[in-house]
């Protein structure tokens, strides 16, 4: 446990120095969002209709984008080694790295969000929505997306080849965080989605280390 | 299991079977086309076009059944270190690809005639094409390394990474299908079917699965050839390099 | 509660320099801190005499892409002696020194600590060991005293900040203490994956060419930290291409253990 405090404080502390990735994928996902009224025109309706699966889809691109930096500057400097070699399970420090990816990444995005809903004329009761969904569902990303990173550990093009294996991944958490907004927008009960975010989040809580922290192991070999 | 688990052994094996295989193969799609061309009633909705289905289904069928043999020969690879079903893992990828390409292209040939379009978001449709990509994911995973046995256990654990998700993304799409479009253009499942369809269907799933079979012993032997081929010369550079350097 | 503090306290300290032959798993200890005291008590009553531990390794075989780097190779290390792998580039003293850290899997083979496989007890290996690589696994941006004490902290959560200034003190860094790790030259980001074998104490060393960019002085430090080492029931295994003076080290040469040239080894023959 103090290992796993220990490793999230030194991420952090990493992030903080090296002038974090937070604002270049704030900064990715405000922009992109920006772009989807010059793409379908600024009604406000048509923008309103849209606006859950806009947030969403940038979101979910926006949290790939630090990605691949997860494991490789660790993995090139020779840090991962030492890691694996620590007295504790690897799928704990994966952990540790995935919560200080979330805090780095997943938070900004969620404070990013009801912003950016602002901007597209998105129906006052979504904003909850839009907020737990975002609490529930960005952890479950940094996970998959952790699994992934790991996987392309040392690959040829391994950037590219991370977006082709966590994209398709991603689509459950895409689906019921959409439903969610749209169903509280429309006044109608959510808690079902939210459920189901809960529950994904809570599989992809063991499964996503363990994968990964396979994946890692097999790369230093 | 036969010495089913050693490459030598496979090939053995394998060379007993492979000629039923394709046999099997053979007469079962022919019967099955037989029936499916000439026997079978033409939909009294959809007419002639009814007929793909004897293509679509069996795809369909076997880009899952691909997907699991990959799975679970990944599982075995990971749990056993056995390089053998590593290979198998590797070859059935490309097998399973291909038919799930071939179920959605035929589906999209169905679709223009049924739904007046080249594509529709059917719940069915979208959950085929999804696995696709997480096909192309693993082969494209496989390929990136220069070290052959380290794409195989990378790919090896997306494949049960995969095999975990496509549940939850097959719950996932049809609970998004239901959600904004309820009815369901397709009905081709069930008690429905008539036994005159059903039949040609049932002979040309089971022929389609020996033809995956076969294939898959084809290219695991050619692998297997393959990796003989890298040790040989492997073992060349080792010598040159022994007597060379002297040590 | 206190007592049981200490003696696990003691435990662990005896445990990490290698002295009790039979140890409760850290596991164990940290379940049930009694009977772990107890236990270890015990061990320590039984085993007065300080007797031997051993690091073994037996009939190893290690494959690196589809090629059979070394076969049949034994290893022993007991308290206070010193491996020095030879070889030529390829032979695998790399490989071996990975593989005796657990993060290469031998394709056969096994290794031991006092004669039971370290698979059964992957944590409590990994805590008796200190492995130094090709990579100094230094970030730029913390600085000298922030990555090893990361580092050590890791390795043991109790790690004081004294600990580590000693360490940096016994490697001629403590100047640097403040300095970020982007600004240190190549010998100097050595001596500073070096201090992490001093920060956070373990019985077994295994150093993959420490002497690689080290000056003379800093490698007569090396010498002298790994004498000490030894001295107080350590175990090094090294492999240098430089001289590195280890006194009675035993000397492993890895080519004699290659797979016979022209030969097909493997599953694919």
């Amino acid at each position: 446990m103090k290992r796993l405090i220990e490793i999230i404080r030194r991420d952090l502390r990493l992030a903080l120095r090296q002038g974090s990735d937070s604002v270049m994928v704030v900064t990715f996902f405000v922009l992109t969002v920006i772009l989807f009224p010059f793409g379908i025109g600024p009604e406000a309706n048509i923008l309103e209709r849209v606006s859950p699966g806009v947030l969403w889809v940038t979101a979910l691109l926006a949290s790939m984008l630090s990605l691949d930096r997860l494991f490789q500057a660790d993995y090139e400097d020779g840090s991962l080694e030492l890691l694996a070699l620590t007295p504790t399970a690897l799928e704990i420090l994966v952990i540790g790295k995935v919560a200080a990816h979330w805090l780095t990444t997943g938070l900004p995005l969620m404070i990013a969000a009801p912003v950016l809903a602002v901007l597209l004329h998105m129906n006052g009761d979504g904003f909850v929505a839009l907020l737990v969904t975002m609490l529930l569902g960005t952890p479950t990303l940094s996970l998959i997306g952790a699994m992934g990173a790991a996987l392309v550990l040392g690959a040829r093009r391994g950037g590219v080849l991370l977006s082709l294996l966590v994209l398709p991944l991603y689509i459950p958490v895409l689906i019921f965080g959409v439903g969610a907004i749209d169903s509280a927008v429309q006044g109608l009960d959510y808690s079902a989605q939210l459920l189901l975010l809960g529950g994904i989040l809570l599989a992809a809580l063991p499964l996503a280390p363990l994968a990964a922290a396979a994946a890692l192991r097999q790369a230093l070999e | 299991m036969l010495g089913l688990s050693t490459p030598s052994g496979f090939i053995k094996v394998s060379k007993l079977v492979s000629p039923w295989l394709w046999t099997a193969c053979v007469l079962l799609i022919g019967a099955g086309l037989y029936f499916a061309l000439f026997v079978s009633p033409a939909d009294y909705q959809q007419g002639q076009t009814v007929r793909i289905m004897y293509i679509h289904v069996p795809s369909a069928w076997l880009g899952m059944f691909g997907y699991s043999v990959m799975a679970l020969a990944s599982a075995a690879g990971l749990v056993w270190k056995n390089p053998l079903a590593d290979l198998v893992a590797k070859a059935s990828a490309p097998i399973g690809a291909s038919f799930t390409f071939l179920c959605l292209a035929t589906g999209s040939l169905w679709g223009k005639p049924m739904w007046g379009t080249w594509w529709a978001w059917d719940a069915r449709l979208t959950s085929m094409l999804i696995l696709l990509f997480l096909y192309f994911g693993y082969i494209a995973l496989q390929n990136a390394f220069d070290d052959p046995g380290r794409g195989a256990r990378a790919a090896a654990i997306l494949a049960l990474a995969g095999f975990v998700n496509v549940p939850v993304i097959k719950f996932s799409v049809d609970w998004w299908k239901t959600l904004h479009q309820p009815a369901s253009l397709m009905k081709m499942s069930g008690p429905a079917l008539h036994p005159s369809m059903l039949t040609p269907l049932l002979l040309m799933v089971s022929g389609f699965t020996c033809f995956f079979v076969a294939v898959l012993i084809v290219r695991v032997r050619t692998e297997i050839l393959a990796a003989k081929i890298r040790a040989l010369r492997l073992s060349e550079i080792h010598a040159a390099q022994g007597s060379g350097v002297a040590g | 509660m206190k007592v049981a503090r200490d003696a696990r306290a003691i435990a662990c300290g005896l445990n990490r320099t290698g002295f009790v032959a039979f140890p409760p798993t850290s596991a164990f200890r940290e379940c049930f801190p009694l009977a772990g005291a107890v236990v270890l008590l015990w061990c320590r009553a039984m085993t007065k005499g300080i007797p031997p531990s051993s690091f073994a390794g037996e009939k190893l075989v290690c494959i690196r892409g589809e090629r059979v780097v070394f076969t049949q190779l034994d290893f022993r290390l007991t308290n206070g002696e010193a491996l020095l792998l030879l070889g030529p580039n390829g032979s695998g003293k790399s490989s071996l020194l990975r593989v005796m850290a657990g993060l290469l899997k031998p394709a056969d083979g096994h290794l031991a600590w006092n004669g039971a496989p370290v698979t059964d007890d992957r944590e409590g290996h990994s805590a008796r060991i200190h492995y130094v690589g090709h990579h100094d696994a230094i970030k730029p941006v913390l600085s000298v005293l922030e990555n090893l004490r990361f580092w050590a902290r890791l390795h043991d959560p109790r790690t004081g900040d004294r600990t580590a200034v000693t360490a940096l003190e016994r490697m001629g860094l403590e100047r640097l203490a403040e300095v970020p790790g982007k600004m240190l030259s190549a010998g100097q980001k050595r001596r500073l994956n070096l201090a992490r074998l001093l920060a956070a104490p373990a019985p077994v060393w295994l150093l993959d060419e420490p002497s690689v960019a080290l000056d003379r002085a800093s490698v007569k430090v090396l010498e002298a930290v790994i004498a000490e080492h030894r001295a107080g029931g350590g175990m090094v295994a090294l492999s240098t291409h430089a001289d590195v003076d280890l006194s009675g080290a035993r000397e492993l040469h890895l080519d004699h253990f290659a797979a016979a040239p022209g030969v097909v080894t493997g599953i694919w023959a």
